[in-house]
């Protein structure tokens, strides 16, 4: 079975297309085109207008790249949610087009979910993971449990990558800031004290935000403080992606979204799986970031579980939680 | 003296020992390579001093919680009671309705009693909760603090409220009778604790 994913829930359009081999995910292509905004954060109108541009050239990409033809797609799957609601929209309006144009069936899914689908789908050996889901608007900690995916850690104010942008954007850096502050890390030689707010498997990092800024108005080097909150923020992650571990008695750790692509929040999440015994798995970077791909699996695997939607129930929705699905596809 | 690892926590292990004749528990926390030394060393000399300051201040308030033995700050080792019970996780899914509901009052009960007197337990789960001898014991409170402030005591409230939806999702509904063994228990104003509940829940992603 093929199948066609359309990601868009906030700065990246993708397109991707997968065919399922033995229960397994293979990619056969997965374009990516991600607004850059001139100045500020994302603005999601903005961002919808970049989406709108590039869809439809994104589409025919895709199926050039996979070297299959329209005819050959089974399933046309795209992000439901949680996400910007133009930019939900616009890929649902684009999806729903694209089905009825080639008369095949629709799916939405849920992010989220795919972040971890894609990891299982992709990595050999990732069965059942604790995912530690690390993005701009998103820091959770996901694992299967009592027929669902469940969050047993979240963020209580804002995602880590929004907080890693908030500071780099007060000290002029360019959206996005992670790998800008992940340079300046490395040439920090001086740990600042910083709050460490963990509440049971919970996070908070609006806390630490302003005594970063903070030291920074009292003139420490900018250095310093990226290297503190990496430090900081990427022990919590890790200590409470291993309290998730022990709560739920799982034995594989697994890395998904942008955050993910730092080296130090590597590395820290898999020292900790070492210790522990456990198994660490980070899915091959284009489908570790925002993809189509990863829809289109998810999609996928709900569509060969005998998940069905109508056009009519194929409503964006912004604030899709995790816990919301159905998971018809597994045990 | 032989030890035996009974439990390997996130930050701790749980080893049987004995001390002075008597059959114990020692919670070693363990320093955790991933982290820098400043934060490592941190953490466990802090969470082991507040745990087993708060953990004595519990029992004066009329809270079951181990007996203290002895405590090591610079290796992070507190020596004490071993408690021959059940982990109300284990059992919360198994025992029938009206059983689930009493031990459901009686943890909102002990919370209640513990919130009275500023004591917050930081990581209240049923993973930290043991029912030996028809007495509900309260263990781990290594990311506890005392505050008085309400905002404080609701996130206490809410860590409980997520382990009931995702450990317990069939009968996350008896948060409820959590909620009502606090209501009893409180001293203060419980509206403003759970009306500030329901805010965390809303300043949550997605909710």
């Amino acid at each position: 079975m093929i199948c066609l994913g359309i990601e868009g829930t906030a700065h990246s359009i993708g397109v991707g297309i997968i065919k399922d081999v033995k229960g397994t995910c293979h990619v056969l292509s997965n374009c990516i085109k991600t607004y850059q905004p001139e100045k500020g954060g994302i603005h999601p109108r903005e961002a919808a207008n970049h989406h709108a541009t590039y869809i439809a050239g994104l589409i025919s990409q895709s199926v050039e790249v996979a070297a299959v033809e329209f005819s050959d797609i089974d399933l046309i799957s795209f992000s439901q949610g949680p996400g910007l609601g133009p930019c939900l929209r616009t890929v649902a309006t684009a999806a729903r087009a694209l089905a009825l144009a080639l008369e095949k069936p629709l799916m939405g899914v849920n992010h989220c979910v795919a972040h971890l689908e894609i990891g299982r789908g992709t990595v050999k050996e990732c069965t059942d993971p604790v995912l530690l889901y690390v993005s701009g608007a998103n820091t959770q900690v996901i694992a299967f449990a009592e027929k669902k995916y469940r969050v047993f850690g979240e963020t209580l104010d804002i995602g880590i990558g929004n907080c890693l942008d908030k500071f780099g954007r007060t000290m002029g850096l360019e959206f996005p800031c992670g790998p800008k502050i992940e340079k300046l890390s490395a040439k920090g030689t001086e740990y600042l004290s910083l709050p460490y707010s963990i509440k049971g498997m919970d996070i908070a990092f609006s806390g630490l935000l302003t005594a970063a800024e903070t030291y920074i108005k009292k003139g420490r080097r900018l250095e310093d403080v990226c290297y503190s909150m990496q430090e900081t923020t990427f022990a919590m992650l890790t200590e409470v992606t291993e309290r998730a571990m022990a709560h739920t008695e799982k034995q594989e750790v697994l890395l998904g979204g942008g955050v993910a692509s730092n080296k130090r929040l590597r590395e820290m999440v898999q020292i900790m799986a070492k210790e522990r015994g456990a198994q660490f798995f980070v899915p091959s970077q284009d489908v570790c970031i925002d993809n189509g791909a990863m829809i289109a699996w998810l999609g996928l695997l709900m569509y060969q579980s005998g998940s069905r939607m109508d056009i009519d129930d194929s409503l964006i929705n912004q604030r899709f939680r995790t816990d919301m699905v159905e998971v018809t596809w597994r045990d | 003296m032989t030890k035996k690892i009974l439990y390997r926590g996130a930050e701790a292990e749980i080893h049987l020992s004995t001390y002075m004749g008597r059959t114990v528990v020692e919670k070693r926390r363990v320093k955790k390579a991933y982290r820098i030394k400043e934060i490592d060393d941190y953490l466990i000399a802090s969470r082991t001093r507040e745990e087993a300051k708060l953990i004595a201040e519990s029992r004066g308030v009329g809270v079951s919680v181990p007996l203290i033995y002895d405590i090591d700050l610079r290796n992070g080792i507190i020596i004490m009671e071993y408690l021959d019970g059940n982990r109300v996780k284990d059992i919360l899914n198994v025992v029938d309705e009206s059983e689930r509901k009493r031990i459901c009052q009686m943890i909102g009960e002990s919370v209640a009693r513990l919130h009275n007197h500023d004591i917050i337990h930081g990581d209240i789960t049923t993973s930290n909760m043991i029912l030996c001898s028809d007495r509900l014991y309260f263990i781990d409170f290594g990311l506890g603090c005392k505050t008085i402030e309400i905002e404080t005591k609701a996130v206490d409230l809410h860590v409980l409220m997520e382990a009931f939806e995702s450990t317990h999702s069939l009968f996350s509904h008896c948060f409820k009778d959590v909620l009502d063994g606090y209501k009893r228990q409180f001293y203060g104003d419980v509206s403003l604790v759970i009306n500030t509940i329901d805010d965390i829940v809303k300043r949550g992603r997605y909710r």
